[in-house]
């Protein structure tokens, strides 16, 4: 009797504390909501704020310029040989072309802010021209250049027009052009085709991510050459070959902490190994490469022996049984088995290498370099690094390019991890 | 020796498909009648009473229409081959398949006149009030102390520490495992041998006082001599509260146990007391079981 | 270029050679292929090693010693005086010729000598290029005749092949090693000579960190002061502030999903986290100082307190955020390996939800957690782009997070980006940060990974 008791008080008690109890559970999954909505708050906020900074990128302005070919500023002598053709005043015929236009502006600061207003860029898209078809020297063309980057921000209203005007990046009267040159229809936003096609430069409306973008593919080539096939077989090795001993732990544990270590410290050991040890050229997309293989390993080792963990032993005995030589059971059994987790691992390390930058700083691939790099030894840089020294660049219209280029990284980096994803999900094998 | 015994599986496992498609010809109600459990499902004195449980784990059929009623202060050994839902069975008692995604249970289970699936059941006082013990000994990796006051802490049931120092002593008193344990209280509990460790678990779940006990293959993990000690265990508890067992070895059913029941493939073959069950089986299935033809 | 075409050559003479091998193996074998020890293929690949193994060799030898040996050669042939020249005049000499033989700009003005060293340093590299090609032709299709001489069908061919392969896989394996190894060894050396000219003791337990070089002897502070606390508590405070973003809310995202989460939530908000940890560091980097330093500034303003443009808060949060993914990720993997029935124990005693979670998972999972904990720490002090482009520059020993701050990664990026000499103290500093930087991770890692190791052996 005495024991009912106790049981029946037991459950009056618990009973009673449940309400308290709950709410602490209440508050506690209200912590973990809180966290991922958190997480996913950051996410859209990052993104917000690339693509709302980002997206103009993608169109440039233009402006429609009457331009006179005279055959004074091309070629003077009239010899209509390339080199005379090549070094004609191409810049002096866009000026001629703005002073029509505008007659009234006659002192020199204005002048310049008036010629200011079409990129130093269409001087030579003049020239292409010219040098294309000789003909148009002597006739008068209606023709869209690209317009300076100042214009391309006040187009794009990233400059208040309001605004006093000492606090704005263009003069009152800079404006005014703009601002007739807008109602004459002679100022157009189009795709921006030399983002995609173009070097670096210093004027923002000439620079592109073409050359960045060849850099991180010549860059990539060297790291996927080398990466997955030491990969690959350091992941066999240890997994299939390699004895239970000393030298087998030190070298997992190696691969364990190489994963680890910060990126930049390899930096350190491309400049001072391959570029001041061996004498590979600075700033070269083998260089890089070499030091994003070293980066990379760690990663590839793991997927692929995580990989080949999983081909179950009864395939290996069932090939050995049959008479196969252990490397013949590993190359026409296990590998194959193997390779689409091996693939993933791969491509999700090419996307860590892609997305890298702090040790190609270290090995000069910070540099400015206009020219698209012709192969592996040329001076380059990488997207990342296009990214990092364009977000230093003070230009408002550089922070436009910035966020256009990290979107275009993205859009790679997505690219490949969907891949691995759907690798992994078309494989993707239960034993 | 192994093929005979392959054989005589393939040959019972045509009977069950036979004996299925038979159910399959009637009606519902028939099939119910087929499926009945023989024996007395009903106990004099029920605690906790179940009436037509069906569990589905997602398209599987687990548990099919069982019936029975656990009673007061006797323990129920629930006996089948591998597979057979006992397990399935027993963690529907205080809702620890819950913890599963996929499963689906129907049918009434209650105690205290009060359905434990229904909506407004609380499943946290619920198993404060039906404990369990798992096959494997699962101590946390906590002082072997803590792990006896984490019951009665979390619920709120004692007051002080003194209280609590009173409690733990009681509760390992209970278990049999006192004097073994009583000088390294402050000692990891995972620290303990096995069948210490299965014991520290029961004195874990007496700790809350529940009134129920459930216990999946208590002794499953445990050497011969553990096992015993378990044993008597659960014969001393059956003074205070009802227990339900889940074993694999018909000698402990028969050994620890008042009423026992058979599963066989989901269904509840046949109920009654150990003594008539073990003796002189009603069911062929149970009589087959009972005497090693297959297991 | 050269290179790229001489491994053609090779890949193609390879494919010749496989051709051999495998038609001479038929001819030797009368026409039965069971009289070869081994399958034609084998043979074949037996001429493939044989053809490209020492042909490889004298290739990476050669391209690594190459530009050493020329550059030797091309000092032993300069005139004495500028031989004598101290060794970053001479340094920047040897840039500026290879700089007019690749066809860069080079400073200053282009001597007679530089135009002769110039050309005899083209000259070096054609002559050296035109032995390589001819060595790497002679032991390439000598190898393939040797190859073909021996194949006998008594040949283990595919013993050969197999052995070599098995060595090929161990030298693979030992690249991890040399890697170490080589980032010891070189931050090591550099780290030397920097003491040499900076006491350890200075820079470890100094205050004052200016490493410019002074235009004048008498300026002050002429010989640059290498004392790193400031960075060493910078980087401290970076990281201090990153890890109480990332900790709780990657720890209480990981115990959402796995916990509580239903299927779906969890298949939508786990790769979501994930995008997280892919994005590059340099686009968080970029949004920490466009987005989050201006809006933390003004914030601070709005409510009257004065905050840096490049506040430690700024750079500290968006390294949190870069950083939640990954410690959610290696707690969820944790959490998941807390055993089912540690979990039933606790329900079955009438547990909550989150009474099992806080009272039983979490201390089970402490090892784990705690290791996870500390990789990411050692994250969050090697990582180099947010900081470089969010924190300060100038040193500030402060713990305050509204002030800026500088870290070794930003240091270490300043000093050896840019123009630099290479062995100035300002360059061998930054080496002597990675030093600090490789000793700190590295110990942070090995403590991390054998907390985790143990963790795992336990519930194995």
């Amino acid at each position: 009797m005495n024991d009912t008791t106790q049981k029946r008080n037991t459950m009056e008690i618990v009973k009673a504390n449940l309400a308290k109890r709950y709410a602490r559970e209440q508050r506690f999954r209200a912590y973990g909501i809180a966290a991922i909505s958190l997480g996913m708050m950051f996410l859209l906020m990052l993104f917000i704020s690339i693509i709302g900074n980002g997206y103009g990128a993608f169109m440039q302005t233009y402006v429609k310029l009457d331009i006179e070919f005279t055959a004074d500023r091309i070629d003077p002598e009239g010899t209509r040989t390339e080199d005379a053709l090549s070094a004609g005043n191409y810049g002096g015929l866009v000026k001629d072309s703005l002073k029509r236009m505008f007659p009234n502006v006659k002192k020199r600061t204005p002048k310049k802010q008036l010629y200011g207003l079409a990129s130093s860029g269409a001087a030579y898209q003049l020239r292409k021209m010219v040098m294309d078809n000789p003909d148009l020297i002597g006739t008068t063309q209606s023709i869209w250049v690209t317009a300076d980057d100042d214009v391309d921000m006040l187009v794009k209203g990233h400059i208040d027009r309001t605004l006093p005007e000492a606090d704005r990046r263009m003069n009152d009267s800079q404006i005014s052009w703009i601002e007739r040159l807008e109602k004459e229809g002679r100022i157009e936003k189009r795709f921006n085709i030399t983002f995609f096609t173009a070097g670096d430069s210093r004027e923002p409306e000439l620079a592109g991510i073409w050359g960045a973008a060849v850099g991180s593919i010549y860059t990539l080539l060297v790291t996927l050459a080398l990466s997955f096939p030491i990969g690959v077989a350091t992941a066999v090795y240890l997994e299939e070959f390699a004895p239970c001993n000393k030298w087998t732990d030190i070298i997992e544990v190696n691969i364990n902490n190489l994963a680890a270590v910060p990126s930049i410290v390899f930096g350190l050991l491309g400049l001072a190994v391959f570029i001041n040890f061996f004498g590979l050229p600075r700033s070269a997309p083998v260089v890089g490469g070499l030091v994003l293989t070293l980066m990379t390993l760690p990663t590839i080792i793991i997927a692929s022996r995580a990989a080949l963990k999983s081909v179950p032993p009864s395939i290996r005995e069932a090939a050995l049984g049959v008479g196969a030589s252990k490397m013949q059971t590993i190359t026409h059994h296990v590998l194959p088995l193997a390779m689409p987790g091996m693939l993933t691992g791969t491509i999700i390390g090419m996307a860590q290498a892609l997305g890298e930058t702090a040790p190609l700083l270290m090995i000069g691939m910070v540099a400015f370099i206009v020219d698209i790099p012709g192969g592996a030894f040329d001076p380059s840089t990488v997207l990342p690094v296009q990214i990092y020294l364009w977000a230093d660049s003070p230009e408002r219209a550089f922070v436009e390019k910035t966020s256009a280029a990290i979107m275009v990284l993205l859009g790679f980096l997505i690219m490949m991890n969907a891949i691995a994803v759907i690798l992994r999900k078309r494989f993707e094998r239960r034993w | 020796m192994d093929n005979v015994a392959t054989a005589e599986h393939t040959d019972f496992e045509e009977n069950t498909i036979a004996h299925t498609s038979d159910m399959g010809h009637s009606t519902a109600t028939v099939s119910r009648d087929v499926r009945k459990t023989v024996g007395d499902i009903e106990a004099e004195n029920p605690r906790m009473i179940c009436r037509g449980v069906n569990v589905h784990y997602g398209d599987k059929h687990a548990i099919k229409d069982v019936s029975v009623d656990l009673g007061k202060n006797e323990v129920l050994a629930m006996i089948g081959p591998s597979g057979c839902g006992k397990s399935t069975f027993l963690r529907c008692l205080n809702r620890m398949n819950d913890t599963i995604d996929d499963c689906h249970v129907t049918g009434s289970i209650s105690i205290d006149e009060q359905d434990i699936y229904d909506k407004s059941m609380d499943v946290v006082p619920l198993r404060a009030q039906v404990g369990m013990v798992f096959q494997k000994p699962n101590p946390f990796p906590k002082s072997i102390y803590d792990n006896i006051a984490y019951g009665p802490r979390i619920h709120g049931l004692v007051e002080d520490k003194e209280e609590l120092d009173h409690l733990v002593e009681g509760s390992l008193r209970k278990a049999g495992l006192w004097a073994e344990v009583s000088d390294r209280l402050a000692q990891p509990g995972t620290g303990l041998s096995g069948g210490q460790q299965q014991r520290l678990c029961i004195a874990r779940t007496i700790a809350v006082s529940p009134e129920v006990i459930l216990m999946d293959e208590p002794c499953s993990a445990l050497d011969p001599i553990a096992t015993a000690k378990v044993e008597e265990l659960i014969d001393e508890l059956r003074e205070n509260y009802t227990i339900a067992i889940v074993t694999h070895s018909m000698q402990q059913a028969a050994r620890v146990s008042q009423r026992t029941a058979y599963f066989h493939l989901g269904d509840l073959i046949e109920v009654g007391s150990t003594e008539q069950i073990f003796n002189m089986p009603r069911h062929q299935l149970t009589e087959d079981y009972i005497t090693g033809r297959f297991g | 270029m050269q290179a790229t075409f001489l491994l053609i050559v090779l890949l193609a003479l390879s494919a010749v050679g496989y051709y051999l091998g495998h038609h001479r193996s038929l001819a030797v074998s009368g026409g039965r292929i069971s009289h070869l020890h081994s399958l034609p293929t084998y043979y074949g690949f037996y001429t493939v090693l044989w053809c490209g193994i020492p042909a490889l060799v004298l290739f990476a030898l050669w391209m690594a010693l190459q530009g050493t040996l020329i550059t030797h050669l091309v000092i032993s042939g300069l005139p004495a005086d500028i031989q004598a020249l101290p060794s970053t005049e001479l340094h920047l000499f040897l840039n500026n010729i290879q700089n007019m033989v690749s066809g860069n700009i080079v400073s200053g003005d282009i001597t007679e000598t530089m135009n002769n060293a110039a050309a005899h340093y083209k000259s070096l590299h054609s002559i050296s290029g035109l032995l390589l090609t001819v060595l790497m032709l002679v032991l390439a299709i000598g190898g393939i005749l040797w190859a073909r001489k021996n194949i006998v069908p008594e040949r283990r061919a595919r013993n050969i092949v197999e052995k070599t392969v098995t060595v090929m896989l161990v030298l693979c394996s030992t690249v991890a090693i040399f890697t170490t190894l080589g980032i010891i060894l070189s931050v090591l050396f550099e780290s030397i000579r920097f003491f040499q000219q900076v006491p350890i003791t200075d820079f470890i337990f100094g205050v004052n960190w200016s490493p410019q070089t002074a235009m004048r002897e008498d300026q002050v502070g002429s010989s640059g002061a290498f004392g790193a606390i400031p960075l060493f508590v910078g980087t401290m405070l970076i990281s201090m502030i990153a890890m109480t973003v990332a900790v709780p809310i990657g720890l209480m995202a990981a115990i959402y999903l796995s916990e509580y989460a239903s299927s779906t939530v969890r298949a939508i908000a786990k790769p979501l986290l994930e995008i997280l940890a892919g994005i590059p560091t340099v686009v968080y980097g970029f949004f920490a100082a466009l987005t989050v330093a201006p809006f933390i500034r003004d914030l601070g303003d709005s409510v009257g307190l004065q905050v840096a443009s490049e506040s430690a808060l700024a750079a500290g949060l968006v390294m949190g955020i870069m950083i939640i993914p990954f410690v959610s990720s290696l707690s969820d993997d944790v959490i998941n390996a807390v055993p089912q029935s540690l979990r039933d124990g606790a329900y079955g005693l009438g547990a909550t939800r989150s009474e099992t979670i806080r009272q039983v998972i979490i201390p089970a999972a402490l090892p784990g957690i705690v290791g996870g904990v500390l990789l990411a720490v050692s994250r969050a002090i090697g990582e180099t782009m947010i900081v470089v482009m969010a924190a300060g520059l100038a040193s500030n020993l402060t713990m305050n997070p509204l002030e800026a701050v500088t870290t070794v990664t930003v240091q270490i990026v300043t000093l050896l980006t840019g123009d630099q000499e290479f062995d100035s103290a300002k360059t061998l500093a930054a080496f002597a940060l990675g030093l600090m930087l490789f000793t700190v991770t590295l110990v942070l890692n090995i403590i991390a990974l054998s907390f985790v190791r143990k963790y795992r052996e336990q519930y194995e």
